[in-house]
């Protein structure tokens, strides 16, 4: 029934998109963490001038799929003429960081909600008793309310860097050669989807797999202290 | 028991018995039943009036001619035109089917009678030499799984093939610069791309390219064991080619030749 010299064939050509899906995912992190972090502040804070925004740009980026937001940077860029001919064009022309501009505004959305929660859920006797030994409030948040709310939102953070893996996959629909791309090329090419699409799977079982061990081991380090 | 038993079979034979007369009989008046797809336009689709029309079956007609027999179309389902076929529903496919080694397996096909022609469209003056090395270094935008696909990766391996999962959207990336060319079939550019007004400032690129690895054509399919009939279809294809009913035919619906002898 299953073609396993087949698999072990079209292996090392999955192989090769591996790398480009680690290199997507690896950036998507860092911007979305970049910008998780302002976002998670402005939507705990008591202003609404700063609340409403991002209440706005989390609730757009968790309410659409994060294919249509692919495609709106990707082939919406490319609509307008005066963006093309833009400085802006030498980054979104390249359907590479068209990627990762749309999932790390998406994966944005979700880890700001996420820090925004663990923020919230520092107790305020904490808070109260490190302002009245006179730290600053930018000190309070540097050492006190950051550590503390970065910690208890590790197990849910790890679960975020899994599903950002995977949702690196739709970078074969913008042309991006990565895992699934490949894993699509050699399905055009064998007609095969079956063993194909199931070694795919085996790889990014293996690497999430992996990844899970790793962030289990942080995890236990990190809250015993 | 054995009474009902030996009621069916006898039933059964009766019936088989009928269909093969009909068959035989249909044979004899020298009537052929033409299959067409009826929804693919231009190629074959309904007149307002719901009469199937279009180039497949003007050109049907035109072979029926030269056979001299009578001939009806008929629309049927692409996913049962083939056993339709088999199952003797009909005698022709005239539906712009293309050649394959798989429908080889199933049915015998007549010479080409329509090329699968394909054709590389860049922005005007942007691309002169088509050649593997006129195109290295540059992106070629085509879609996923399709022979031209299959044609690039194994052919221009100093370009850079970018894969879409619709001709549109290697449509779309051309027109925002993104690939540099595209490759697909001729009369898929010339109905779908140049029809739009997005695309005055784009145009047909190097020679038409066909055959091999981009396809053997369309062919008129039939029973295999028709092979008679086969020989008849071939003759008259060869003398409306020969005579130019075949080209007028297709000027009505493009500007170019369908078919290169």
């Amino acid at each position: 029934m299953l073609d396993f010299d087949l698999m072990m064939e079209v292996l090392p050509k999955l192989w090769q998109g591996v790398g480009m899906t680690g290199r997507l995912s690896l950036l998507i992190l860092l911007l979305a963490f970049v910008l998780a972090l302002p976002l998670a502040f402005a939507r705990n804070a008591k202003h609404r001038i700063l609340s409403v925004p991002a209440n706005a740009y989390i609730l757009f980026f968790r309410g659409t799929p994060a294919l249509i937001q692919v495609f709106l940077v990707y082939y919406g860029a490319g609509q307008f003429p005066w963006i093309r001919s833009s400085m802006a064009w030498t980054i979104l022309r390249d359907p590479f960081w068209c990627l990762i501009i749309a999932l790390g505004m998406n994966g944005a959305a979700y880890s700001a909600e996420l820090f925004a929660g663990a923020m919230r859920n520092v107790s305020r006797g904490v808070i109260e008793a490190a302002r009245a030994l006179g730290l600053s409030w930018y000190a309070t948040v540097r050492t006190v309310i950051f550590p503390i709310a970065l910690r208890s939102a590790l197990p849910a953070y790890s679960n975020e860097i899994i599903l950002t893996i995977k949702a690196t996959s739709l970078a074969s629909t913008i042309t991006i050669m990565d895992l699934t791309g490949m894993a699509r090329l050699e399905v055009a090419r064998t007609y095969a989807p079956y063993e194909v699409f199931l070694t795919a799977a085996a790889i990014y079982v293996a690497i999430t797999a992996l990844l899970t061990q790793a962030l289990k081991q942080l995890e236990r380090r990190v809250i015993t202290h | 028991m054995t009474g009902f038993r030996k009621l069916l079979t006898l039933a059964v034979t009766g019936l088989s018995l009928s269909l093969g007369m009909l068959a035989g009989s249909a044979d004899a008046q020298e009537k052929l039943k033409l299959a067409t797809e009826g929804t693919y336009p231009p190629w074959n689709y309904r007149d307002p009036s719901g009469k199937l029309v279009g180039w497949d079956v003007e050109i049907g007609f035109a072979l029926c001619e030269r056979m001299k027999v009578e001939c009806e179309f008929v629309a049927q389902e692409w996913d049962g035109i083939i056993p339709g076929l088999n199952a003797k529903k009909f005698d022709l496919i005239v539906a712009s089917m293309g050649i394959t080694a798989k429908r080889k397996e199933q049915v015998a096909f007549s010479n080409a009678y329509k090329d699968t022609i394909s054709k590389f469209v860049a922005k005007k003056g942007a691309v002169k030499d088509t050649s593997v090395d006129g195109l290295a270094g540059k992106r070629i935008g085509v879609q996923r799984g399709s022979i031209q696909h299959d044609f690039l990766t194994k052919t221009y391996t100093k370009s850079d093939i970018a894969v879409y999962d619709k001709t549109t959207d290697v449509e779309l990336d051309l027109l925002s610069d993104r690939v540099d060319v595209m490759l697909q079939n001729k009369l898929t550019s010339f109905s779908g791309f140049f029809k739009k007004a997005e695309s005055s400032g784009y145009e047909f690129v190097g020679p038409d390219l066909k055959g091999g690895l981009l396809g053997e054509g369309s062919g008129i399919a039939m029973r295999k064991e028709d092979t008679q009939l086969r020989d008849r279809v071939n003759k008259a294809l060869a003398e409306i080619i020969a005579d130019g009913t075949h080209e007028k035919i297709s000027a009505k619906y493009f500007p170019f030749k369908l078919l290169e002898n």
